[in-house]
């Protein structure tokens, strides 16, 4: 039969599981960053600058639908063209927003879309070319009212 | 939640070799997985389109993965090149594992 004795014990024991156990699980539902996402992206290549646009509003009233806008300079041929390019949102709970994928049937690499920002932060897109290097832009949203609800 | 429903806008004719715009939405909540049941607390499970593709005659031109942070309704313009007259192909891949699909044709000349 249980005592009190053996009720501490087995309590003890039980809380340092769970103090061990908490950590783990915690790490599982861990949520990539934006540097997280951006180095699985390029693989830790290094990213230049100027060739992608990233266009965004200065400030947007409404944070459930800001119209962001990306081109990648690249005459887009078979040899030479824009492959993916990963949108993130810095201060959003998860920065992932989307990935655009061209071919040379594109034409050109343009695409926009309507996304949700929490509030303000950095818009990030990284262009990765054909040839495997890596291209990014940054721009900063002024967010009135954050879109991720209630 | 109403079936999507998928409208593109994509021009009738092209030159040969000419890059078009090319303008899709689905109507489509988008739901990120995020939000809370204000009765009962609970989140309310993700359900989105998380892939859309385009293809012409059979060749992808373009593809998305999306993640919730895009908006509910998303929409998405992209660009084209039109080679031969043919047909493009709209495809929205929903969570729950429903298709949406959309077709226009292009007439070059």
């Amino acid at each position: 039969m249980l005592n009190r004795r053996d009720l501490i014990k087995y309590g003890s024991a039980g809380a340092a599981v769970a103090v061990l156990g908490v950590p783990q699980l915690a790490l599982a539902e861990t949520v990539p960053t934006t540097d997280d996402r951006i180095k699985e992206f390029t693989g830790g290549a290094q990213i230049g600058e100027g060739k992608v646009s990233l266009s965004t509003p200065e400030i947007a009233e409404n944070g459930n639908t800001v119209p962001v806008e990306v081109s990648v300079e690249s005459p887009m041929t078979a040899e030479d063209h824009v492959a993916e390019v990963l949108i993130l949102a810095d201060g959003n709970p998860r920065p992932g927003v989307a990935t655009f994928k061209f071919t040379e049937m594109s034409g050109e690499a343009f695409a926009s879309t309507r996304i949700r920002l929490a509030m303000t932060q950095d818009v990030v897109a990284v262009a990765k070319m054909s040839d495997g290097t890596f291209q990014m832009a940054r721009n900063t949203v002024k967010v009135t009212i954050g879109g991720c609800g209630g | 939640m109403a079936k999507p429903k998928p409208r593109v806008k994509v021009p009738k004719k092209a030159k040969a070799g000419e890059v078009i715009t090319i303008k899709t939405l689905i109507s489509h909540k988008m739901e990120s997985g995020q939000r809370k049941d204000k009765k009962t607390g609970e989140l309310i499970p993700r359900q989105i389109i998380n892939n859309f593709k385009a293809e012409f005659n059979g060749q992808l031109v373009f593809e998305t993965d999306l993640e919730p942070a895009v908006s509910s309704n998303p929409y998405i313009q992209f660009s084209m090149k039109v080679p031969e007259s043919g047909e493009v192909v709209f495809t929205w891949t929903d969570d729950d594992g429903s298709v949406y699909t959309t077709s226009k044709k292009i007439a070059v000349g």
